[in-house]
């Protein structure tokens, strides 16, 4: 007894094994299916645009961590997801120094700016992604073709639908445009792919199925209305499901813990409002695509819906 | 299966020991009997030093209304008087007595069993009054006090607490097992206060022993016997009665308000021992537990040994070094700095243990991940709490429902940040608690 070092802690003494590495790695993971099918349709010169991202995006963590003096958070997996998820929303064909300054954007700006991990009112990858679009439009619109054996690249099915309308889509088959094959940013691709690594977060309770099924769903009603009233001009409900970043961003990107928000309620009227934007977006608005720019307005709105979701809570605790 | 509402976890249960009988303890060679061993103003010394004391003799009295008598658990002498390291974290008055080794009780007390049906109600608290029982689970409530409700509520349903929803902890299971008869009696007893009230058993599914003998026993009681999922925090007061019941226990009311009360395992056997035999609280069964114990055991102690004697009991520790001596369980026990702390009333268990992950563990930023909302049983959102507190608020949290948390811990239990959400919670308590104290002082 003498000699034991006792530990004056507060309880509990017992914690459950998980930690923000954990979560990061396998979010990360859970992206691999979609890695792997955009290798399949685009070759391997996405690899090097993924490890650049990675890369960049846990050294431009390092070099934040150093300048101002703080322990480094580098290798607590949420650079690297960052990265990943960047990776997967760009062209295969960027070139590398675009997707290493989307990298800083993301890391610096967006997210260490607003005071690191846990603090970031956007979603790192997402904001970093919308810069890349306004800055460099042609770049980031021009999406290679899958299996070509040059250089060739395209207009994206949103982006088809948006410029020349509905019959210039009428050769794409929906389980095309759903299992991959088409053009678009590479972790677009295949929508099955994505829908492997969701179920793993799933399985893991790392996402609940809240905001990627609000989300979906809005899309999905919104867009059927539209069909429904002219379905020679309105594509429909199916298609918007499989195209574009709805999938990547409705099981990957808005549900990121930190830009969502906590409660349950909260949770489904950002997925409402999320699936709402993207679908006036893709409908009425001036870009093709729209997923990015609704997760990112709704994120600034989850200051105000957790204040709102807390505002009723506590009428709980009012005495008499 | 029944179980609470909303919330909970399922930590590792543990539960070396269910299969261990209660072992006496012998009389250590010195005990430390604190004055404090209750909620409420410590007992008055009836005592002074070289005093010879019987067995079972008052030597605190209650000071004040919510406060419990103290008793010599052995004959012998009163070494000194000074303040000692308490379980509860303070220094507190204590009482040493050296004993003779002739263990005698006072005069009248530890008399033959008295039927309790021909007591009048006034008799029966007055000895649960002057046997000093207290809530055993860790409230430490003064049981006659508890047991005389304000007239106009009226209690329909009297429920066991045999969850023991703590790892580790088998006290109150192997109460149930050997103890049937006191625990029963003693809970007939307590229902006697309240006219047609029916009695209710919640034990959890993992003690099948427990709940098979009771129900073969309760039934010439008429008690019932309810099987209840295993889950944290079950034990507690407000998810017991929802377990139980059905019935939620509003924010600011208390289980008298819903037509329940609680009892603990251990406080119904203590109830018997005071009533029908004149027996005062001088011992508790415990678990002595953890990795860094060589025998593990539940054991009955005399209130006021120390836990240095409890190892020694147990074998000494084992190889592994202890770097984590808890009083209670693990999820809302203490850390105790000093092998020199006494066992108390309320000391449900005693765990040595070896583990350096909580040592290691750092608070990273919340990641909003909002497991510890999903986990509160009591319905707040300890992430909001836990940044208030952190950020000095304090005086904000209120209106988040602060003193709705009882502690349990389940939030920092899950949090993947390792933030220590209950501690910033407790720490709100305790610095509203003092600006109240100092605006009352300053008079506004």
């Amino acid at each position: 007894m003498e000699n034991s070092k006792l530990l004056a802690s507060y309880p509990p003494y017992v914690r459950e094994e998980d930690s923000i590495e954990k979560i990061m790695y396998t979010v990360s993971a859970a992206l691999l299916p979609a890695i792997g099918a955009s290798v399949y349709y685009f070759g391997p010169r996405i690899l090097a645009l993924l490890l650049v991202c990675v890369f960049s995006s846990a050294g431009f963590e390092y070099l934040f961590n150093r300048v101002r003096k703080q322990e480094p958070t580098f290798l607590d997996g949420s650079a690297v997801l960052t990265g990943v998820l960047l990776a997967l929303n760009l062209p295969s064909n960027l070139p590398l120094w675009m997707a290493a300054l989307g990298a800083f954007v993301a890391i610096v700006i967006v997210k260490q700016l607003f005071g690191g991990l846990g603090f970031n009112i956007f979603n790192p990858a997402l904001a970093a992604r919308v810069f890349l679009l306004i800055s460099f439009p042609v770049a980031m619109t021009s999406w290679p073709v899958p299996f070509a054996v040059d250089a060739q690249t395209a207009a994206s099915p949103l982006g088809i639908l948006k410029t020349e309308g509905l019959q210039a889509l009428s050769s794409m088959s929906l389980w095309q445009a759903f299992s991959g094959g088409i053009g678009g940013s590479f972790g677009e691709t295949s929508g099955l792919a994505l829908l492997l690594g969701a179920a793993v977060l799933f399985w893991k309770r790392y996402i609940t199925w809240i905001i990627p099924f609000s989300f979906i769903g809005m899309v999905f009603a919104f867009t059927g209305v539209f069909y429904l009233i002219d379905p020679s001009v309105y594509a429909s409900p199916l298609f918007h499901m499989a195209t574009g970043g709805l999938l990547l961003g409705a099981f990957f990107m808005a549900t990121d813990m930190v830009t969502s928000p906590v409660s349950k309620r909260g949770q489904f009227v950002f997925g409402l409002g999320c699936g709402l934007l993207t679908a006036v977006i893709r409908l009425f608005g001036g870009y093709p695509e729209g997923v990015s720019f609704a997760i990112l307005i709704m994120n600034a709105f989850v200051p105000l819906i957790d204040r709102w979701d807390s505002y009723s809570n506590s009428k709980n605790w009012k005495v008499g | 299966m029944k179980t609470f509402r909303s919330g909970g976890i399922h930590p590792e249960e543990n539960k070396f020991t269910s299969g261990s009988p209660i072992e006496e303890m012998p009389v250590p060679a010195l005990l430390a009997v604190p004055l404090l061993q209750h909620i409420g103003k410590p007992a008055k010394a009836l005592v002074a030093v070289n005093d010879e004391v019987k067995k079972g003799q008052c030597i605190g009295e209650a000071d004040g209304f919510v406060s419990a008598r103290i008793h010599a658990p052995t004959s012998g002498k009163v070494k000194k008087i000074e303040k000692h390291p308490h379980p509860g974290g303070q220094f507190a008055q204590t009482i040493f007595i050296e004993p003779d080794g002739k263990d005698e009780w006072l005069e009248g007390l530890n008399t033959p069993e008295e039927d309790f049906n021909v007591l009048p109600a006034e008799e029966k608290l007055l000895r649960i009054k002057n046997a000093g029982i207290v809530g055993m689970g860790g409230a430490g409530f003064p049981a006659h006090v508890k047991f005389s409700p304000p007239k106009d509520k009226k209690i329909d349903t009297l429920i066991l607490n045999g969850a023991e929803c703590e790892p580790y902890l088998t006290a109150d299971h192997r109460l149930l097992l050997e103890n049937t008869d006191e625990v029963l009696k003693g809970l007939a007893i307590i229902s006697s206060f309240f006219k047609g009230a029916g009695v209710v058993m919640g034990i959890e599914e993992n003690k099948p022993d427990a709940i098979a003998l009771m129900t073969e026993k309760a039934a010439p009681y008429g008690f019932q016997v309810v099987t209840l999922k295993a889950r944290y925090p079950q034990g507690g007061e407000k998810q017991l009665i929802n377990a139980v019941t059905g019935r939620s226990v509003g924010n600011g009311q208390l289980p008298f308000d819903v037509g329940c009360m609680v009892s603990n395992v251990a406080t119904a056997a203590a109830v018997y021992g005071a009533v029908c035999r004149t027996r005062p609280l001088i011992d508790r069964v415990l678990t002595v537990s953890g990795n860094a114990i060589k025998k593990r055991k539940n054991v009955r102690a005399r209130i006021g040994t120390m836990f240095s004697d409890l190892v020694t009991h147990c074998g000494g520790l084992g190889l592994k070094r202890t770097n984590l001596l808890i009083s209670g369980g693990p999820m809302m026990g203490k850390a105790q700095y000093s092998f020199e702390v006494p066992v108390t009333k309320t000391t449900s268990g005693v765990l040595f243990i070896k583990e350096d992950r909580i040592a290691a563990a750092k608070e990273r930023p919340c990641l909003r991940c909002g497991r510890c909302e999903e986990v509160c049983a009591a319905g707040l959102k300890p992430w909001v709490l836990g940044n208030l507190s952190q950020k000095g608020e304090t005086e904000k949290t209120a209106e988040y429902g602060l003193s709705q948390c009882m502690e349990c811990g389940s939030c920092s239990y899950v949090c993947p940040s390792k933030r220590d959400l209950v501690h910033w919670i407790k720490y709100a308590k305790t610095i509203n608690a003092d600006i109240k104290k100092r605006a009352v002082k300053s008079g506004n």
